[in-house]
């Protein structure tokens, strides 16, 4: 297990609808990629070499400096067997672990409920976007999700201020224990008062929080730089989770243009996140993985690509050790199953199980359904 | 009017659709209880809403390429449908006939199945799963399109016997066996869509329902004690015919519009929390051959549905959350800007309509309710029940402002719990609430300014009742 000073903090993100695994990661020097993509291969004199085989789209520009320290590991061919070509069904199977059954508890709520079995801290693990993702979702598991810090909250309609601290007052007090109720009642009691507390704590982050890092306007700055607040703010939160606007990867059409524009959000985005954790002195015990629920068909479509298999995922941080892991998949046409589709080489769930037992301290097993071999990034 | 008429009417209301303003429970109440649920029942040709106008302010309706346009669409009717039972039995089916868009991904599919819910829903329960197991949605979602006279896959067998019709077990007794399973799957081979247009290059045609006998195994089956060369219509005579059937109906009613029950798998163990209740609607069920809407009168008109104790009695779904603040202050009654995000509330809130998380639907009472979604539902609520602008809150404060010169405040606390419910709420919380508007000053509206304040502390009140945990309940 990785020693930091403080506990591990684990950020995860979701890029939501499929990414292009073969344009974000592009095997420069295999002419196959050039044959299979004539609307989309991006041209030898863009990439960003890695190595002598493999590149990065120019769009992951602001990634490289993180490549180049050596601490931006990049897992090549990652999927697991008999994959779903359904968004849905995909990004359950990376969220549950549970590839054949239907599953409901997300591999996140497990860990969270691992760091904090009595739910001691309603804000162990936090959702930043609406709705509760399947990856934390666990019976008996709080998990706060902000949409927007600066405007989260209970009430936040009464707008001023002496009025919304008495309307706050008021509710902690209406929600207080009242017996007799019924089950149901109390519930809704216990539940308010938890959602009250991790509210009102998660009020207090903006003020804590100054920076010179500028995150501009996409829906994905807002969740990186809600999340710097968060982990700045020292709230013991362990688990943090994004994801890209719903399916926003999803490049059927208008894919160059698209893609790349979407790659140049994320790697900018995530750059500002290091960045801003570095200067606010607290990148030292956090882990950045982020991936995609599939990558795409090797062959274009004329202005886009189809949904496809083996996609690549990251994983940035301090302890991180930078580099290359897994094979690249072969793009020969045998290789290719169902004559499109990149074959994986590394199941996901080795990388989770990377993360769990290297990083987090705990034991991967049971959270992940079996054992998987680690890979050495951490 | 008696107290215990308008709490009585705008509990049917609430119930037997998305609720209503207050004006609207008052002018029912003066139809009489009896005449509003024919009313309810009596739904007789059309849509309901203007359609024209709908598609003439949103007219990617007329043709849904996405869900969310599905989503949207169907809250506006839910919203404005008058015949608004027919609205909350489509949704009804739509929690029970569990297909899901994550799966189908076909937005005119689904929906053509939610029209169906609303113009078949109120009838005959055998035309209801006839029409369930033709349907191209279902039979996608259940694969049974890759069921085959020589392969048999069994997901729709099952699943129309275990969650659509009989369920697994009453009273310590299981309904049926495997060997039932697969003697229902064989009789539905066959059953299957005519072949699908491409999605690329043509766009998302919707799939059409297709019997090939080639494929069906005619050979006999036994099923539920009977043999015979049983077809799919076959199946679903038998399936009809069974006390299960009207048992599993009639808790599903029970839950729907009653009061929250346990869920289904629990159904072989669990009793009905009222078995007298559910006897009468099995009785209804035969008596009338199967008919929905004899079912619902017998419910709507019966004691047990009246009674006060179950008023408030079950947690709100998302979609009442929604739904029903918006009929109860009158936002989104015609077309108006905005309507797609207030539509996307309900996914926020945990129920995405038109893609619930399996076939079984999604987990309802107080599952409904965890820290995130809690917030949710109390930010919606209280957000629209503050804006004074709003023709449902102007008209409380109108009401309040009636009442008296200089209303007293726990004449106002009372007056703002009546006008949004009637709502009873703790004592302990009501008393918080009184020493609130005690700590504000004299509520008069006399002057312009008075009548500002008086109305911005009433907006203010609503928000608070619009918080407690009671308003979870509807």
């Amino acid at each position: 297990m990785v020693s930091t000073n403080k506990d591990p903090v684990l950020a995860v993100f979701s890029l939501s609808g499929g990414n292009d695994f073969l344009n974000t990661v592009i095997p420069y020097t295999d002419p196959l990629y050039r044959d299979y993509r004539p609307s989309l291969a991006i041209a030898e004199d863009q990439v960003i070499p890695l190595n002598d085989k493999l590149a990065f789209h120019p769009a992951m520009a602001a990634l490289m400096k993180y490549w180049d320290e050596g601490k931006l590991a990049i897992i090549l061919g990652v999927g697991y067997p008999n994959p779903s070509l359904s968004h849905f069904r995909s990004m359950d199977i990376w969220a549950t672990c549970e590839p054949d059954e239907l599953g409901l508890t997300g591999w996140l709520g497990s860990v969270i409920q691992e760091i904090d079995p009595k739910a001691e801290n309603v804000l162990t693990g936090v959702n930043f976007g609406r709705g509760l993702p399947r990856s934390m979702a666990k019976d008996g598991v709080p998990v706060a999700s902000v949409g927007d810090l600066s405007s989260y909250g209970l009430l936040t309609d009464i707008e001023e201020t002496g009025q919304r601290d008495q309307a706050l007052d008021l509710f902690g007090r209406m929600y207080s224990p009242v017996l007799g109720r019924g089950v149901v009642s109390d519930y809704i009691r216990r539940t308010g008062l938890e959602a009250m507390a991790g509210a009102d704590i998660l009020g207090t982050a903006p003020s804590k929080y100054s920076s010179t890092v500028e995150y501009g306007n996409s829906a994905i700055g807002g969740y990186l730089k809600d999340m710097v607040q968060v982990h700045n703010a020292g709230f013991g939160t362990r688990v943090l989770f994004t994801t890209a606007p719903y399916n926003i990867f999803d490049t059927h059409a208008n894919q160059a243009v698209g893609h790349s524009n979407l790659l140049m959000d994320v790697a900018t985005n995530i750059d500002n996140f290091m960045s801003d954790l570095r200067e606010q002195k607290i990148s030292d015990n956090v882990t950045l993985f982020f991936y995609s629920e599939f990558g795409r068909r090797a062959m274009d479509n004329g202005s886009g690509t189809d949904h496809g298999t083996g996609g690549v995922a990251f994983a940035l941080g301090e302890h991180v050790k930078g580099g290359i892991y897994g094979e690249y998949p072969s793009l020969e046409l045998g290789k290719l199953e169902d004559g499109g589709n990149l074959q994986h080489n590394v199941d996901f769930r080795s990388a989770y199980s990377t993360i769990l037992e290297r990083w987090m301290g705990m034991d991967a097993k049971s959270i992940v359904g079996g054992s998987y071999d680690q890979l050495d990034f951490l | 009017m008696a107290d215990h008429d308008i709490a009585l009417m705008a509990h049917l209301l609430r119930r037997a659709g998305f609720g209503a303003s207050r004006d609207e429970v008052e002018a029912r109440v003066a139809q009489g209880y009896a005449n509003v649920v024919e009313e309810l029942l009596d739904v007789g040709e059309g849509p309901g809403i203007d359609e024209d106008l709908m598609y003439r302010a949103y007219p990617s309706y007329f043709d849904k390429a996405a869900i969310e346009t599905g989503q949207t669409e169907w809250v506006y009717r839910m919203i404005n449908n008058r015949h608004q039972l027919q609205e909350k039995m489509s949704l009804f089916w739509h929690t029970i006939f569990c297909s899901g868009d994550n799966k189908v991904d076909n937005a005119r599919t689904t929906v053509i199945q939610i029209d169906k819910f609303r113009e078949q829903g109120m009838g005959n329960f055998q035309d209801l799963i006839m029409m369930l197991s033709q349907d191209p949605a279902m039979l996608y979602y259940l694969d049974n399109i890759e069921s085959h006279k020589t392969a048999v896959n069994e997901n729709y067998g099952r699943e129309l016997l275990e969650l659509f019709s009989m369920g697994v077990g009453k009273d310590g007794e299981i309904n049926y066996t495997e060997d039932d399973v697969k003697a229902c799957a064989r009789a539905f081979t066959g059953w299957n869509l005519a072949p699908t247009i491409p999605v690329f290059p043509y766009g998302r045609t919707p799939f059409e329902f297709r019997f090939d006998p080639a494929d069906h195994d005619f050979e006999d089956k036994t099923f539920l004690g009977e043999t015979g060369p049983w077809n799919g219509e076959d199946i679903v005579e038998i399936i009809c015919k069974q006390p299960a059937t009207a048992r599993f109906i009639a808790r599903k009613m029970y839950d729907f519009f009653v009061a929250d029950e346990p869920p289904v798998p629990s159904w072989r163990q669990s009793h009905p929390r009222d078995p007298e209740a559910i006897k009468t609607l099995e009785k209804a069920y035969f008596d009338s051959r199967y008919d929905i809407t004899s079912m619902l009168r017998a419910l709507f008109t019966s004691d047990f549905f009246k009674s006060e104790s179950v008023r408030y009695a079950k947690v709100k779904s998302p979609a009442e959350v929604v739904i029903g603040t918006l009929r109860m202050v009158g936002q989104h009654t015609s077309p108006e800007p905005g309507l797609f995000f207030v539509a996307m509330e309900p996914k926020y809130m945990g129920m995405d309509l038109l893609n619930p998380p399996t076939v079984e639907g999604w987990h309802t009472g107080a599952e409904w309710i965890n820290s995130g979604t809690l917030i949710d539902r109390i930010n919606f609520a209280a957000g629209l029940l503050g804006d004074t602008d709003l023709p449902g809150v102007k008209s409380i404060i109108g009401r309040l402002m009636d009442q008296s010169d200089a209303i007293r405040p726990e004449d106002f606390v009372d007056g703002c719990l009546d006008l949004t419910g009637p709502l009873t709420i703790a004592e302990e919380t009501r008393k918080e609430l009184v020493a609130h508007v005690q700590s504000g000053g004299e509520l008069r509206h006399g002057s312009e300014s008075e009548r500002q304040d008086f109305s911005q502390r009433t907006g203010e009140m609503l928000q608070f009742i619009a918080t407690t945990s009671e308003f979870q309940f509807g």
